[in-house]
């Protein structure tokens, strides 16, 4: 751990909108994102749907075109790859879909798709090789090589998900995105999916990109916790740091949201109900973004859009200004905030 | 966990959901070995081909217009064999005899034997039947994958052209055909072929779009692969169906259509037979001797019936969520079973 294998800066994805009429507009799926996943670690991705989480996984591994800023993997400028690098880039970074029911080729086999990377870049040469190794990554994902023969729909939604994994491992990457990967399992088979990824992310050495909207699954999964509103990364930081000590109010709010097993303090827990809905992507608020329904909000939130600064625990980062505005601390009062003098 | 064998047939299960708990993640490091393992294949269990023929041979209608097709392609293959010889040979004392066990079909205005004419007509009609349509589906189908998969600009200016294809008449269309390149069955089938090609590269879009969005589609481009894997090992098999369809129902209409262009006299000429060359000679004599035109009308409603019932069965069996409910029941659960690993660990 320590050096950054895949890193984003000022990334930028708006997809034109076509309304009625002339009215063409932008929706700023994401906007600004300054993000480095360090090599070796696991990174949660975590945000309500529609943040623009999915299209920023996407958008690194260039599988969604950014129209701004620039995304480097281990050195190399993604945006600018041609061809032949573009291929590679994509040997390297693998990806695990949110439903195993659409992602896998129903009219190919279990091996078909998972040997699919190694026919691409030519990683085994002989069906014979290619078999081997399949069967190899079938037991590596916890299933029988025996039925590699079989088709996707005999299989269970969490076998299925092993086959995605399975394939996006195929390549030997180094890094992994799972975008969702276990939004659509059963509970049950949920954590086993986890604990597997946990496990493969361990045994390989992988980096480990974990989007989800579920907060509890992020924070068992991951080393560091990136949170998204509205396009753009507003928390970042250690995960028991983020989980347990937020210093972005929206990370409060999402955070005092999620049930706690345990009675007496399931009852004792303190919801932070937010006002109003998220605003539309296509038309983000003046200022910082938040501002519409933060319960902290005070006069720079209208103008100035805060940056991510030093909040909390060391590492922690929040694009706040109750953690200073434009570098001047502010204090905290019941009445309110105000800026200091 | 042990598995028990299920005597009979499987309770039939949801086939989204999940068939039985899995097993729990063994810890990092442990993974069970298995003493014996089969060798490693990457082919299917049972290719899919031929459990899409299974599947045809249990649909009655189906199956019956399939082998009735077999035999007149037989037939038509065959066509020296089983016509008497000189069959466009003149015999004025012959002419038009009623059916009778010498002439089955009867005989025509000159004396030929019309059963004779009726199995060299089978080989003529069908030729230009596949050959229109095998041209139409390469051409159609490539122009509709180009089309469907690039969009934009590819599509405006592909699809435009079709769309001018498709504006004429068809039996226009394949007359300046004709008139441009003369009569004759070749140029019968590419006249036909050319009428085609829009209905093919229409289908053939439609269906794309549709598969072009699919999650396995970018699943196989974030793995690497390119356009042409993509196109080729991905979308055109997940696009084929409607195509499949498309190709059998084409092939009755284009042994209509070849039937109508020779009756114009623009498609093959006498004295070789065609299913509707001979229905146009037989026309002037309907009220005289029936049979001229009787039987080739027959042969034409017959083949075109079998092509249409086979285009029918065939897009039952290819319909993902029929095939599912016809074959996937039983399958599904012994793989659910199979697909375990570690479980007795």
């Amino acid at each position: 751990m320590g050096d950054v294998l895949v890193s984003a800066r000022g990334l930028e994805v708006h997809f034109p909108v076509r309304g009625k009429g002339k009215a063409a507009g932008v929706l700023r799926a994401v906007d600004g994102v300054d993000l480095d996943v360090l090599r070796g670690e696991t990174l949660g991705l975590v945000g309500e749907s529609g943040c623009g989480k999915s299209t920023l996984g996407n958008a690194l591994l260039r599988l969604v075109p950014p129209t701004g800023g620039s995304v480097t993997f281990d050195g190399t400028d993604v945006t600018s790859l041609d061809r032949r690098g573009l291929k590679e880039m994509r040997r390297r970074a693998g990806m695990v879909f949110q439903d195993p029911f659409a992602s896998l080729d129903p009219r190919r086999t279990v091996a078909q798709t998972v040997s699919e990377p190694l026919e691409v870049h030519g990683l085994r040469s002989g069906k014979r090789e290619r078999a081997t190794r399949v069967a190899e990554l079938l037991e590596l994902v916890g299933l029988d090589p025996a039925v590699a023969g079989r088709y996707p729909h005999e299989f269970s939604g969490g076998q299925r998900q092993r086959v995605g994994i399975a394939r996006a491992l195929a390549g030997e990457p180094d890094f992994l995105v799972c975008d969702e990967a276990i939004a659509s399992l059963d509970v049950s088979v949920q954590a086993q999916v986890l604990n597997l990824l946990r496990r493969l992310q361990r045994q390989l050495g992988l980096t480990l990109l974990f989007i989800s909207h579920d907060l509890s699954a992020v924070r068992h999964i991951s080393d560091r916790i990136a949170v998204m509103y509205l396009g753009r990364i507003v928390e970042i930081g250690p995960a028991a740091a983020v989980g347990s000590d937020p210093q972005m109010p929206y990370t409060q709010a999402l955070l005092s949201a999620v049930p706690v097993p345990h009675p007496a303090k399931e009852r004792a827990r303190e919801r932070i109900v937010l006002r109003g809905d998220v605003p539309s992507p296509s038309d983000v608020p003046s200022g910082c973004r938040f501002r519409t329904r933060c319960p902290y909000v005070f006069e720079p939130c209208d103008d100035v859009d805060p940056a991510l600064q030093p909040a909390g625990a060391p590492g922690q980062l929040a694009a706040c200004h109750l953690h200073g505005v434009e570098g001047t601390p502010v204090t905290r009062t019941p009445e309110g905030v105000t800026a200091d003098p | 966990m042990s598995i028990q064998p299920t005597p009979g047939p499987p309770p039939y299960q949801e086939p989204d959901g999940e068939r039985r708990p899995e097993t729990p993640e063994e810890p990092p490091g442990g993974s069970p070995q298995r003493e014996s393992r089969p060798p490693p294949t990457l082919r299917p269990a049972r290719p899919r081909w031929q459990e899409t023929l299974s599947l045809l041979a249990h649909n009655p209608t189906a199956a019956i217009a399939s082998v009735v097709l077999l035999l007149i392609v037989v037939v038509a293959v065959f066509d020296d064999t089983f016509a008497s010889e000189g069959a466009n040979e003149i015999s004025v004392t012959d002419r038009l005899q009623p059916p009778s066990w010498e002439h089955p079909f009867g005989t025509d205005d000159l004396g030929r034997d019309i059963l004779s004419r009726v199995i060299l007509g089978a080989s003529v009609s069908l030729r230009v039947g596949f050959l229109a349509v095998g041209f139409a589906l390469v051409v159609g189908t490539l122009i509709g994958l180009l089309a469907g998969y690039y969009g934009k600009r590819v599509d405006d200016v592909l699809m435009r052209f079709m769309d001018m294809l498709f504006a004429f008449p068809a039996v226009l269309l394949a007359i300046a055909v004709l008139a441009v390149r003369g009569p004759g069955s070749g140029n019968t089938a590419l006249a036909i072929g050319i009428v085609y090609t829009p209905i093919f590269a229409r289908v053939t879009r439609a269906s794309v779009l549709g598969v072009r969005e699919e999650v396995y589609v970018r699943a196989s481009r974030s793995v690497g692969a390119s356009d042409w894997r993509i196109l080729t090992r991905h979308i055109l098999p997940n696009a084929a169906p409607p195509i499949i369809v498309q190709t059998s129902i084409s092939l009755a209409f284009a042994v209509l259509a070849e039937a109508a262009l020779s009756f114009l006299g623009l498609g093959t000429q006498p004295p070789n037979p065609s299913w509707g060359l001979m229905l146009a000679e037989g026309r002037g004599f309907i009220e005289l001797a029936w049979w001229l035109a009787f039987f080739p009308g027959m042969a034409i409603f017959l083949t075109v019936l079998c092509f249409n019932l086979l285009g029918d069965g065939l897009r039952d069996v290819l319909d993902p969520r029929q095939r599912t409910q016809m074959a996937g029941g039983s399958r599904a659960a012994g793989a659910a079973a199979a697909a375990e690993t570690g479980g007795n660990a």
